[in-house]
C-alpha cells in the first residue's frame, strides 16, 4: 500500500482495508505520513498475545518484531485507499510504543484506555492520566490481560482524578454529574467558568465501563454478534454488521447477497430512527415541545413497523454471523415504502417550521463552533465531522456491498455549529429514505443466511461499518477453538468527546446541553 | 364590614384552593397543541398530594433559611393573592397594599427564594439564583412602569380604584393601556418563568433559571413552593385581569353581581391560559442573555404607554 512516496508493508485485507505488522519506529513513520496525506487515526487499541504460539502470531502478514509471545498496539487509520490496521509486537515486560497523541490528537484517550486496561504504555506521551480506571481495580492491576484474575474482589479506595484548574479573578467551577436530573447516561462535566461564559470543560468518563472487551473473551461466535450490538444500543445494527463482517472476514467465508442488501436495509433504518430522535431532542432543547413531540410521533411509528415487519423496535439480533435472522416479504417492502413516503413527506413540512422559527435558528446557528481547520487537526468524525466540513462517509467513499451499487450521496456542511449537524441530519434521513426505497426496489432474491466455515487455526478480521454516529470499527481475533480470543469495539465518540470540550467553549453555561445533544455521542461505545 | 371579611376570606381561600387548576389548565391546553394526550386537569393538586405525603431530605448544610423560605414564600404569593381583586373590588384587605407595596411582595418572595437557593451551596443553586436576578431586576421596573401607566388614568396606584374606574365608570378606551398590557404579559412571562424567558419542564440543569433555585427541595417544602408557583401565576392573570379586563369584577357591596363576577373570571381565566399555552406552544427558550432585550422591550412599551397617556389622554 502507497502512502505519501513510500511503500507500506501493509497487503489487501478484505474489501478497503489493508493489515500488516511492523516496527513500533515503522509505526510512528507511517502515522505521519497519513497525517500528512490528510488521514486520519480512527482506532488504537491493544492486546495480549503472551498466550499465543509465535507463529500464530504471523497471521496473516510475516511478523517482522523479534519479540514474540508479547502484547500488541494495534492501530486503524484512515487514508485515501482505505482503512490501514496496523500492529507491533511488544514486549511482554514493560510495553511500549512511542506516543501518537502528538501527531493525532484523538488518540490521546485511547492511549490512556489501553494503559488502564492492558498496561501498554504510550512513552512520551503528555497526558498519561488515568481514563478508564475509576475505582474498581487498583493502578498495577490490568484487567484487560489474560492472566487477570476476575475472582478479586474490586477495590473502594478511588484516587482523584486530576482536573485541570483553570486559575483566575472571578472563574469558578461547576461540576455537573455523574448523576443527571433527566434519563441521560452518566458523565462528568467539569466547567470553569467566569460569568455564564465557557473558559473550559473537561469531560470525565467511563462510569458505565461494564468489561464489554474482557466479556468478550472465550464467546461463542454467535453469542459474540449479541454482544457486540450492545456496545451502544443506539447504534445496534453498526455493530452488530461491523462485528459479522469482521468475522466472517476472519473466517474466509462470505454472506448470500440478500442478507448484505437486508444488512444494509437495517443500517439505514437504524440511522433514520436515531436522527429523528436527535432532531426531535434539538427542539426539546430549545424548549420548542412541539418539534420534540412531533418528531418523536414519527419515530415512534418507525420503531413500531420495525417492530411489525422485523420483530424488534431496534432491530436486535436481527444480524447473525453469516447473514441476518429475518427476511422481508412483499407485502412488508410495500409497506416500509410507504411509510418511508409518508416519513419523508412530514419530515419536509417539520423542517420547514424549524426553518422558519427565527428563535430556534438563533439558538442554533453559531452555537457550539467547530470550525473545519479544528476539526482536521483533532479528527471530528462522522456526522458531527461531516457537519465541520470533514467529508469522510464509508459508504460514499469506502462501499461495500450493498452500498457500491447504491451511490450514496454524501451531506456536508461548512458551519460546523448546531445548525450545521441539525442540517446534516435533515439531509440524511431524506437520503437514508431515498436508499430504503430503493434497496427495496432492487432487494434480490436468494437465501438470507450462509454457515460460517469453522476456523482451524488462529484468524483475525475486522469490520468497518458507516453508523449513524460515524464509522463503527470492530477488531476480532479468533482463537484455534473457534471461539473469540479478542474483540475490540470502536466507537466514533472516542474521537468526538475531545471536540464536544472545544466547540463549548467561549459559549455560555446554558447552551451546552443543546451542543452535547446536537454531538449526541455514546457513553457506553467508549467506556466500554 | 362583616360580610366584607368573609368575602375577603373567601376570595383568598378561593384563590389559594384554584391556583392549581389554573396550571393544569395551561398543561392541559399545552399537551393538546402539541399533538398528545394531556394529563387531567386535576394533576397539580395530585402533584401536590404525593408530595405532602413524602419525607423531606435536606441538605446537611442547610441553615434554618432553607427550611423557613418555603413558608415564606407562599405566604407572600397568598397575601398577594388576597391584595388583588378576583371576584369583589374594595375589600378590606385591599387598602393594605397597593400596586407598588405588591411589586415589594413579589420581590421579598423572590429575595428568600435566592436566598435559600444560595444557603446550601450547590452550583446549580447559585446559578440560578444569579440568573433569577438577572432577569428580576430589569422586570421590576417594567412592572413599576405598567402600574404607573394604568395609575396615571385612575391617579391613584391603590388597585381598587383602578378597577373601579375601568370597570365602573363610563366606557372609554385608553391607547395605553394597550401598549402597558403587552408589557405586562411580557413581564409576566419572565416573572413567571414561562417560555420563552424559562421553561418549566425541562431537566436540564445547566439551563435552568427557577428550577435551578429549588433542586434541593423536597416533599412538603417543595410542594409549597410548586403552590407557591401556580399561585403566582394565577395572581398574575388576576392582576392581569384586573388591570386590563375588569368588566365583571364586583364592585363594593354588589353582593348579587358575585355569581356573574365568578362566571366571568373563569372564563377570563380560561381563555388567558389558553392563550398563554398558545404562545408557550409556538416559541423557543430564547438564549439567555436574549432575556434582558425582551425585558427592555416590556420596559420601552410600558414607557411609551406613560408617554401617549400624556399625549393622547390627558
Amino acid at each position: 500500500m502507497k502512502i505519501g512516496d513510500n511503500d507500506w508493508n501493509l497487503a489487501p485485507f478484505g474489501q478497503h482495508v489493508w493489515r500488516g505488522r511492523m516496527e513500533t519506529g515503522q509505526l510512528l513513520a507511517l502515522a505521519r505520513a497519513v497525517k500528512e496525506a490528510g488521514g486520519q487515526l480512527v482506532a488504537l487499541w491493544g492486546s495480549d498475545d503472551r498466550h499465543l504460539a509465535p507463529d500464530t502470531q504471523a497471521q496473516p502478514a510475516p511478523l517482522a518484531s523479534r519479540e514474540r509471545g508479547g502484547f500488541s498496539i494495534h492501530v486503524a487509520l484512515l487514508t485515501g485507499s482505505g482503512l490501514a490496521w496496523a500492529s507491533c509486537a511488544l514486549p511482554a515486560d514493560a510495553p511500549a510504543y512511542p506516543d501518537l497523541a502528538h501527531i493525532f490528537p484523538q488518540a490521546d484517550r485511547m492511549q490512556r484506555a489501553t494503559f488502564d486496561l492492558l498496561g501498554i504504555r504510550a512513552t512520551d506521551a503528555v497526558d498519561d492520566r488515568k481514563w478508564l480506571r475509576h475505582g474498581a481495580w487498583p493502578a498495577d492491576v490490568f484487567p484487560l490481560r489474560k492472566d487477570f484474575d476476575p475472582g478479586r474482589p474490586p477495590t473502594r479506595d478511588t484516587d482523584a482524578y486530576p482536573f485541570i484548574r483553570v486559575e483566575g479573578e472571578g472563574v469558578h467551577e461547576i461540576p455537573v454529574g455523574p448523576i443527571h436530573a433527566g434519563t441521560i447516561e452518566p458523565g462528568h462535566f467539569r466547567f470553569s467558568i467566569i460569568g455564564e461564559r465557557v473558559l473550559r470543560l473537561e469531560a470525565r468518563l467511563g462510569y458505565t465501563h461494564k468489561g464489554t472487551e474482557k466479556r468478550f473473551e472465550g464467546m461463542d461466535l454467535d453469542t459474540g454478534a449479541k454482544l457486540a450490538g450492545r456496545v451502544s444500543g443506539d447504534s445496534h445494527v453498526a455493530y452488530a454488521w461491523a462485528y459479522c463482517m469482521a468475522v466472517e472476514r476472519a473466517a474466509g467465508s462470505g454472506v448470500p447477497e440478500r442478507a448484505a442488501w437486508l444488512r444494509a436495509l437495517f443500517l439505514e433504518i437504524e440511522r433514520v430512527a436515531n436522527h429523528l430522535g436527535d432532531l426531535g431532542y434539538l427542539g426539546n432543547d430549545v424548549a420548542l415541545s412541539f418539534g420534540f413531540m412531533q418528531f418523536w410521533r414519527l419515530k415512534e411509528d418507525w420503531l413500531r413497523l420495525s417492530a411489525k415487519l422485523f420483530g424488534h423496535r431496534y432491530l436486535f439480533d436481527r444480524i447473525v454471523p453469516g447473514g441476518v435472522a429475518v427476511d422481508i416479504g412483499d407485502a412488508g417492502r410495500a409497506e416500509l415504502a410507504a411509510e418511508a413516503d409518508r416519513i419523508e413527506a412530514e419530515v419536509r413540512s417539520l423542517k420547514a417550521i424549524y426553518d422558519e422559527h427565527a428563535t430556534l435558528q438563533d439558538r442554533f446557528a453559531n452555537t457550539g463552533i467547530v470550525k473545519p481547520e479544528l476539526a482536521a487537526r483533532l479528527g471530528l468524525t462522522g456526522l458531527a465531522g461531516r457537519a465541520s466540513a470533514q467529508a469522510w462517509d464509508a459508504r460514499a467513499q469506502f462501499p461495500q456491498a450493498p452500498y457500491d451499487q447504491l451511490d450514496v450521496g454524501m451531506a456536508t456542511h461548512r458551519r460546523g455549529d448546531v445548525l450545521a449537524r441539525a442540517e446534516v441530519r435533515f439531509a440524511e434521513i431524506h437520503e437514508s429514505l431515498r436508499l430504503i426505497r430503493e434497496m427495496l426496489k432492487r432487494l434480490p432474491a436468494g437465501a438470507i443466511r450462509a454457515p460460517l466455515a469453522p476456523a482451524a487455526a488462529v484468524c483475525e478480521g475486522l469490520g468497518w461499518v458507516e453508523g449513524w454516529r460515524g464509522e463503527v470499527v470492530v477488531a476480532v481475533r479468533i482463537g484455534a477453538d473457534g471461539r473469540l480470543d479478542r474483540v475490540h469495539p470502536h466507537d466514533p465518540s472516542w474521537q468526538n468527546w475531545p471536540l464536544l470540550e472545544v466547540g463549548v467553549l467561549g459559549n455560555i453555561v446554558p447552551d451546552f446541553p443543546l451542543i452535547n445533544k446536537s454531538f449526541n455521542l455514546s457513553y457506553s461505545g467508549q467506556d466500554l | 364590614m362583616q360580610a366584607g371579611i368573609l368575602l375577603q376570606l373567601a376570595q383568598t381561600l378561593l384563590a389559594i384552593l384554584l391556583a392549581p387548576l389554573l396550571m393544569g389548565w395551561v398543561n392541559q391546553c399545552r399537551a393538546w397543541l402539541q399533538g398528545r394526550s394531556a394529563p387531567p386537569i386535576t394533576q397539580p393538586y395530585r402533584t401536590l398530594r404525593k408530595l405532602f405525603h413524602k419525607d423531606a431530605v435536606i441538605a446537611h448544610t442547610a441553615s434554618p433559611l432553607f427550611r423557613f423560605a418555603p413558608y415564606m414564600i407562599f405566604a407572600c404569593m397568598a397575601l398577594a393573592a388576597g391584595i388583588v381583586p378576583t371576584l369583589a373590588n374594595d375589600l378590606p384587605f385591599s387598602p393594605a397594599a397597593d400596586v407598588i407595596a405588591l411589586v415589594g411582595i413579589f420581590a421579598l418572595a423572590r429575595v428568600f427564594l435566592a436566598l435559600a437557593a444560595m444557603d446550601i451551596g450547590t452550583s446549580f443553586g447559585t446559578l440560578g439564583a444569579r440568573r433569577e436576578m438577572l432577569v428580576s431586576f430589569l422586570a421590576e421596573p417594567a412592572l413599576l412602569m405598567v402600574f404607573f401607566t394604568a395609575s396615571l388614568i385612575s391617579q391613584s396606584t391603590e388597585l381598587p380604584v383602578i378597577v373601579d374606574t375601568l370597570a365602573h365608570q363610563e366606557f372609554a378606551i385608553y391607547p395605553s393601556l394597550a401598549f402597558a398590557a403587552v408589557a405586562f404579559w411580557m413581564i409576566s412571562v419572565a416573572e413567571n418563568a414561562r417560555i420563552p424567558v424559562d421553561n418549566p419542564a425541562t431537566h436540564l440543569e445547566l439551563t435552568m433559571i427557577h428550577e435551578a433555585m429549588i433542586l434541593e427541595y423536597s416533599a412538603r417544602h417543595l410542594a409549597l413552593i410548586e403552590w407557591a408557583v401556580a399561585l403566582k401565576l394565577f395572581t398574575y392573570s388576576a392582576l392581569g385581569i384586573a388591570l386590563f379586563l375588569p368588566w365583571g369584577i364586583a364592585g363594593q357591596g354588589e353582593l348579587g353581581m358575585l355569581p356573574l363576577a365568578l362566571v366571568a373570571m373563569a372564563g377570563k381565566l380560561l381563555l388567558g391560559g389558553a392563550v398563554l399555552a398558545f404562545l408557550e406552544t409556538v416559541s423557543a427558550k430564547v438564549r439567555l442573555f436574549r432575556a434582558p432585550e425582551f425585558l427592555g422591550t416590556a420596559f420601552l412599551l410600558a414607557v411609551l404607554g406613560m408617554l401617549i397617556h400624556f399625549l393622547l389622554e390627558v
